[in-house]
């Protein structure tokens, strides 16, 4: 623990701290355009020069250097003003004076800095340097006359996304960053580097010229698209959901986000129901909520609770979800269904179905066993958690599935469930590599639950994890990794079939026998193609995607950015997602259409607002009372043991940028499925 | 000014030649295992002497695969340093400094002396492909300034006639010996043999020792 003096104040830094550390550490502020925390150190900018005794009598980069005991820093004397004038006024030697056409403008690090720590004026009077533009995908709009050549991108890319596809050419004054051959950025991370861009060399491409940060409104929410729960920034002006930015959290997303996370809002302004619909002849027409309600009303008349069918989406609110099961149960019908890739989970038991390691908790792993996931594809930025744990060394990883790359090097122990067997019983060499770790993780994907055996699997899974101590105290190795952002929350929610009631196929059965009337779809687009009878069908959501098609009445709901709600991330964290916008035309929020119905049905919910709804949702499930605080689980029986067939493990998604009616509605995702095909390079 | 222009036409297939390869291997086991990326500058060498004297991509590609590197960090160094050539360069390729030494000694000489019997400039070629220029830094011969490069020998103590001379030589095919032009043994002081006691003081502050 060196202790050292920062402008005469003493502060103490743990080993291995930077000079630059232990300035921030005295709450002093360093300029600085190449060193990221998260990024391994370059030194090349040189902004972060600092005065630095003992040493030699001249200002040292402050990024790069270890803080040491006695050394005394300055940051704020003559030396250090004049380095940083000398600094920047090189910087600006090539950067072209175009911030009023620059989409960096406003949030850019070098205007703030050159206004900080910069000179007044510039001496250099020859002419600017220029450098084309590389062609780096749809994402990534780039101008490198602007570079400054911090190579954060270049880092970024290597390390944390594991592309090894960008970097510099040439050196001195004629180096350029550029993919090999400018090809496009095949990375689901590679937005993340026009957050790092500390100038405008690299910005997005959907963004371009749309709007100064000054004109947005932020608001700080959680991402549905996938089941990580990011959390991001919904920058909007007036109703329009202009961009997604990543928000720091630690435990969750660091600061990386998805490219679909962050491109696909433009899914948000297309194919909208701003209205609800009723199908009349056929057709489906225009009518106010009241003729909807009527609608369903007089279906509803008479109709027996086991005629009845609710399913919910993988992008619903716990509240919305919540308020329907009670609906559905004041109905009568037991048919409730949230598992629309038709995943065998057991909801009886939390642990089992929940990520129980924690994403932070991989990064203290030692052992991991991938089965029927692809984490790049599933979850980009938990992938990246796995990768940073990677690089750290010391991990060995084998995966049971479809062959991929997923960015860092593992065994491929085989495609089909039996591999397991053969592991739990000890036949298979990576049993021997689960044996001997300190702290082994399973990770099961929704790939090896949705299927015949799903239960099985499930049942082997923690069979697994029991022989080789993947549970005990203080660590739980069992992990199920969800594609569906409201899956966890259905679960501890209980929107699965109550006494009597059907699964996802025993509802699709009753559709096409005509036991069942009335299938009440709740943002759920994934089954709704096929859908065989004459069932009536309510399609409650926000785009005019499969559901919406197959529905007789459209109930008009609440996108994501449209509405407080609760989602619970695949840990089992509960957050909290803030309105950015108002949902268009006659849309509402789900809950309160479905508050608004039940009064009309005759069995009115007891609630009449949001906090009363939540209220009711603690009472009954007190694990949603804890905001971002995901609790163990404990560890009961799930999961139904029997014979695992010999089917490989198929894909949970099949293209990482269309999972959902937001993204397949974007334009951008569109862009980006015919560029880089279906995720990451097979 | 935008440049690492890669050669236009690039040949669909590139390798190492057998003995090159088992080259390639000797160069790689100098290193320790996992470690074998150092090769990739005496990799790069010699893929560029296999290939005239410049690297197309596809070497690039195969001395990347060679070393489990990614190919853009091969296409770094390769761009990096002025020694490796992406573009076809010259039968002789001259490399000319004009680094202070051998700017004080005559290199102008030695570069309007190019200019005037081949036709071009820095980085020009000829039409014939026998003679391509590069204008570089210190090669570090400055006791016999001013220095041409040639493929890999030295020629020294040039002047504008010895240069003619030079390329001359070069285009007969008879490329003279490397070393200094003017008749020099090596860096022998060209005013004789000298020694250190036959020198008068030659700072004041010398004088009465």
């Amino acid at each position: 623990m060196p202790k050292l003096k920062v402008d005469g104040i003493e502060v103490e830094v743990p080993a291995g701290a930077t000079v630059l550390q232990a300035c921030e550490f005295a709450g002093k502020e360093i300029p600085r355009f190449c060193y990221h925390e998260r990024l391994s150190i370059a030194g090349n900018c040189r902004m972060c020069l600092v005065e630095v005794s003992p040493g030699p009598p001249k200002p040292q980069a402050s990024c790069a250097l270890p803080a040491m005991d006695n050394q005394e820093i300055r940051t704020d004397s003559d030396m250090v003003r004049q380095a940083r004038h000398g600094v920047m006024e090189f910087l600006l030697i090539n950067h072209p004076l175009d911030c009023p056409i620059c989409d960096q403008g406003g949030e850019c690090d070098l205007q703030d800095q050159a206004m900080g720590y910069g000179h007044h004026s510039s001496r250099f009077a020859e002419n600017k340097r220029a450098v084309e533009d590389k062609d780096m995908g749809p994402l990534i709009k780039t101008v490198m006359t602007r570079c400054i050549h911090c190579t954060r991108c270049v880092r970024f890319s290597t390390e944390v996304a594991g592309v090894n596809e960008l970097g510099a050419l040439g050196r001195g004054e004629t180096m350029e960053i550029t993919t090999y051959l400018e090809k496009a950025l095949a990375s689901e991370l590679s937005g993340n580097v026009i957050d790092l861009c500390p100038v405008g060399a690299l910005t997005s491409g959907p963004y371009a010229f749309v709007s100064r940060p000054w004109e947005l409104t932020r608001t700080e929410t959680v991402d549905v698209m996938d089941a990580v729960g990011s959390s991001i920034r919904v920058d909007t002006r007036g109703s329009d959901v202009l961009r997604v930015l990543p928000r720091t959290h630690e435990e969750v997303n660091e600061e990386w986000i998805s490219d679909k996370t962050r491109f696909a809002c433009d899914g948000l302004k297309r194919q909208r129901l701003d209205r609800p619909y009723l199908r009349r002849e056929g057709r489906l027409v225009p009518v106010d909520w009241q003729e909807a309600f009527d609608a369903i009303a007089e279906r509803l008349t008479g109709l027996a609770g086991e005629r009845i069918a609710a399913v919910v989406g993988d992008q619903c609110d716990v509240e919305s979800m919540f308020a329907l099961k009670q609906l559905m149960t004041a109905l009568g019908s037991p048919h409730l269904e949230c598992r629309q890739d038709g995943a065998r989970l057991d909801p009886s038991a939390r642990a089992g179905y929940l990520f129980n390691t924690t994403i932070a908790g991989i990064e203290s792993a030692d052992a991991i066993l991938l089965a029927g996931t692809n984490p790049r594809r599933e979850a980009p930025v938990l992938n990246a958690r796995i990768r940073k744990r990677w690089l750290a060394g010391g991990l060995e990883i084998g995966l049971v599935g479809q062959h991929h790359d997923l960015s860092y090097p593992y065994r491929h122990l085989g495609d089909t469930p039996d591999v397991l067997s053969r592991i739990l019983e000890g036949e298979h060499a990576f049993a021997e590599v689960l044996r001997r770790a300190g702290s082994p993780m399973l990770v099961l994907g929704m790939a090896a639950l949705a299927r015949e055996d799903g239960a099985a699997v499930h049942a082997l899974g923690r069979s697994i994890a029991e022989t080789f101590g993947m549970v005990r105290e203080g660590w739980n190795g069992f992990n199920v990794l969800h594609t569906a952002a409201s899956r966890v929350g259905a679960l501890d929610v209980g929107f699965v079939p109550r006494a009597g009631g059907r699964d996802l196929a025993g509802i699709i059965g009753g559709m096409a026998d005509g036991s069942l009337n009335l299938l009440w779809l709740l943002g759920a687009d994934e089954i709704a193609s096929d859908l065989p009878g004459d069932t009536f069908v309510v399609y409650q959501g926000h785009h005019g995607d499969r559901g919406a098609h197959r529905a007789d009445v459209i109930l008009p709901g609440a996108a994501y950015t449209e509405k407080d709600g609760l989602y619970v991330n695949t840990e089992g964290r509960v957050q909290a997602g803030i309105q950015a916008a108002f949902p268009p035309g006659q849309a509402r929020e789900d809950w309160r259409i479905i508050r608004a119905l039940s009064e009309r049905l005759g069995h009115r919910l007891e609630y009449d607002s949001l906090g009363d709804l939540r209220r009711a949702l603690v009472a009954a499930h007190p694990v949603f009372a804890a905001l971002d605080r995901p609790r163990p689980a404990e560890w009961l029986p799930f999961g139904t043991g029997g014979p695992v067939d010999t089917t490989p493990f198929g894909s949970a998604i099949a293209n990482f940028y269309m999972t959902d009616p937001i993204s397949r509605c974007s334009a951008v995702m569109a862009e980006c499925t015919e560029v880089f095909g279906i995720g990451e390079a097979a | 000014m935008s440049g690492h222009e890669f050669a236009e036409e690039q040949p669909a297939n590139w390798e190492f030649t057998p003995d090159n390869a088992a080259r390639a291997d000797d160069i790689i086991a100098r290193y320790p295992p996992g470690r074998q990326a150092s090769a990739v500058i005496p990799l790069l060498d010699l893929a560029q002497r296999q290939n005239d004297n410049w690297l197309p991509l596809k070497a690039v590609e195969a001395v990347a695969e060679r070393l489990d590197m990614p190919r853009i960090r091969v296409l770094e160094v390769a761009t990096f340093y002025t020694m490796f050539n992406l573009k076809p360069v010259g039968r002789y390729y001259l490399q000319a400094c004009t680094t202070t030494p051998c700017w004080l000694r005559g290199s102008d000489q030695v570069m309007r002396c190019i200019r005037d019997r081949l036709g071009i400039g820095n980085r020009g070629s000829t039409g014939d492909g026998m003679f391509s220029l590069l204008e570089v830094e210190c090669l570090g011969a400055c006791v016999n300034a001013p220095i041409l490069q040639v493929n890999d020998d030295y020629y020294e103590d040039l002047d504008y006639e010895l240069t003619g001379e030079l390329l001359d030589a070069l285009g007969r095919g008879e490329p003279p010996p490397p070393g200094s032009m003017a008749g020099r043994n090596l860096s022998e002081s060209s005013a004789g043999a000298t020694t250190l006691t036959g020198l008068r003081p030659a700072s004041p502050g010398l004088e009465g020792e």
